[in-house]
């Protein structure tokens, strides 16, 4: 008789996935307006830690240390995130429409961020984020609101509705302010399509508690969104409280998407495409896709931000435009190769 | 030894009364089923006794009163397995077969080894090994039916509850699966409530039978009491024969007009 175990990822796919996390950190790190080798840019990574290690020019150090790494690492966290957000609403909804947008977040985080943009008299840099992640915030809880006291938490549709309509207002709302400041149009289609020009770690230092703690969460409720695949009212009978674990699921993806939008912007189609791509070659238990959802969206966003920094140097593309230029044929391209294409 | 007790259960849908006055007693090693015309409330009782429908009226197995129980505390009480069960695109027999034991899991736990062998022995006692790495939506409507009742089987309560377990399925499948509900209940001594549409399959199985009419019990007892000529021509207003042969009943279907 065969042994009893579980139905794991095998370790080659760990290995890969860490393999790929390296490569394109590194090579995030040493593609820019300056070329620097991988050699150095470990020469000025691993300098901090050990001696003996042969130095490199201060000019480079303080490019690797000040402008590349933090935002390669912020683009690794932020693209984790939404593809991992986007995963769990996926699951949690059992809806392979769902994205990490689903509720309302991008609306209100463009309505808040929108509201900062036009007036001029704050301090962009420390308010923009703010505004934006409490108006995800407040968007998300209104959606909440008001799809759980329509049909009393029953049927997650009556959610997704509240989603669609909470968004539809605030979109018109934002609509309305930047149409009455056409002058400050550019900065704000520059917010909407994502944009991750950082200064220093304050950003990334800002969002990683957020984003640790919800990618934590997420985590830890991987094997509940499988339970979640057999429907709402099995899942109840197989002795899920659905709608408390439902609650607590949304709360770390959206609160995490409000933190990694606040100062990204809205990429889109990070938190649809990875997952998806990864269920076509992983299969669609949660307990693989999620941690490898997390490891891939990094990766993609990494990448999508050389190109985004690349291409048309020294102008940047903003990096949702690469995101949907790229990750949408390639999706396709995936989609129509496999034969099986079991999406959920 | 341990019995359901259901007490004057009602169900009220929209402001419509769906069961009312419904009272079932049942046993370990039992097997009732629940027959009745469409609309008759076959699927809203077992809803409502598995405790996805809310309900008035008492539930105890033995003097645990069920409406107290958290969801987790209930299904180690009573599985269900609904009439149509959605298989998951993707995932493995093995897998699905363990969500099963989500009830005896902390909601953040993983499974156990313990986990992984009550799942190998439920799927080795049914006859899945083959399937074990299968996608679950590969399955043939038999073979969805078992490992769906492998499920529920998993998930180890005394209760089994299970709706139209034969409906979709063709007379083969039908019969392998009626036999294995009747070998559960007799060897693994579970009380199965089941819904069933087919009156001559319903006369073989179960050993007793409840006829819903409107959301109330309008006979009950045993398959011979209940499947008369006078109550099927009430019920569902159907014409038909009763023919017996070795204390097997058949339902025939009878022409009006000849």
């Amino acid at each position: 008789m065969r042994t009893a175990t579980a139905r794991r990822m095998p370790r080659w796919v760990w290995a890969i996935s860490a393999v790929a996390v390296l490569v394109t950190i590194t090579l995030g790190v040493c593609v820019g307006a300056v070329y620097i080798t991988p050699a150095n840019v470990w020469a000025a990574l691993l300098g901090q830690f050990a001696t003996g290690i042969p130095s490199i020019s201060e000019a480079q150090e303080t490019i690797i240390w000040q402008l590349r790494l933090p935002r390669v690492l912020l683009a690794f966290v932020v693209g984790s995130m939404l593809a991992s957000a986007g995963c769990a609403y996926q699951g949690t909804f059992r809806n392979p429409l769902a994205d990490p947008y689903l509720l309302g977040v991008s609306a209100g985080a463009g309505l808040g961020a929108t509201l900062i943009i036009v007036n001029s008299s704050v301090t962009k840099n420390f308010y923009l984020p703010v505004a934006a992640f409490v108006g995800a915030m407040a968007a998300v809880s209104l959606t909440y609101f008001l799809g759980r006291s329509a049909i009393s938490g029953r049927s997650s549709t009556a959610l997704i509705l509240a989603g669609v309509a909470v968004a539809s207002v605030l979109t018109a709302l934002q609509t309305l302010i930047q149409q009455q400041n056409t002058d400050v149009l550019r900065e704000v289609y520059s917010w909407i399509l994502g944009r991750l020009s950082t200064s220093g770690w304050s950003e990334l230092l800002v969002i990683a508690p957020y984003i640790l703690i919800c990618s934590y969460v997420l985590l830890r409720y991987r094997r509940v969104l499988d339970v979640f695949s057999v429907g709402d009212e099995e899942a109840q009978t197989m002795g899920l409280p659905v709608s408390k674990a439902r609650g607590a699921i949304i709360v770390a993806a959206s609160l995490g998407t409000a933190a990694a939008v606040s100062v990204s912007g809205l990429i889109g189609f990070v938190g649809i495409i990875v997952p998806h791509i990864l269920r076509l070659i992983s299969g669609n238990s949660y307990r693989t896709l999620l941690p490898l959802s997390m490891i891939f969206g990094g990766v993609f966003l990494v990448l999508a931000d050389i190109l985004a920094r690349t291409v048309l140097a020294p102008q940047e593309i903003s990096i949702g435009v690469i995101t949907a230029l790229l990750g949408a044929p390639f999706f396709l391209f995936v989609l129509g190769s496999s034969k099986s294409g079991s999406i959920s | 030894m341990t019995k359901l007790t259901v007490n004057k259960l009602r169900v009220d849908l929209g402001g419509k009364s769906v069961i009312s006055d419904v009272s079932i007693a049942i046993s370990l090693g039992d097997w009732i089923c629940v027959i009745g015309p469409n609309g008759a409330g076959k699927s809203s009782l077992l809803k409502a006794i598995a405790g996805i429908l809310p309900s008035g009226g008492d539930m105890f197995i033995d003097d645990v009163n069920l409406r107290g129980l958290s969801h987790r505390d209930r299904a180690c009480w009573i599985a269900y397995v609904a009439q149509d069960p959605i298989m998951p695109p993707g995932m493995t027999v093995f897998n699905y077969v363990l969500l099963g034991r989500t009830a005896h899991l902390k909601m953040l736990a993983s499974e156990s080894h313990v986990d992984f062998e009550v799942a190998h022995f439920v799927i080795t006692e049914l006859g899945l090994e083959a399937f074990l790495d299968r996608d679950v939506m590969t399955l043939s409507g038999g073979e969805r039916q078992r490992v769906a009742i492998a499920r529920a089987l998993t998930q180890a309560s005394p209760i089994v509850l299970l709706d139209e377990p034969t409906t979709a399925l063709d007379v083969g499948y039908q019969q392998e699966v009626l036999e294995l509900i009747d070998r559960l209940c007799k060897e693994k001594k579970i009380a199965v409530i089941s819904t069933m549409h087919d009156l001559t399959v319903a006369g073989l199985y179960p050993k007793e039978l409840l006829l819903l009419h409107h959301g109330k019990i309008y006979d009950a007892g045993k398959p011979d009491q209940v499947l008369t000529r006078e109550n099927i021509a009430e019920v569902y207003g159907a014409n038909i024969e009763i023919i017996s042969t070795n204390g097997m009943l058949a339902v025939i279907p009878v022409r009006l007009q000849t």
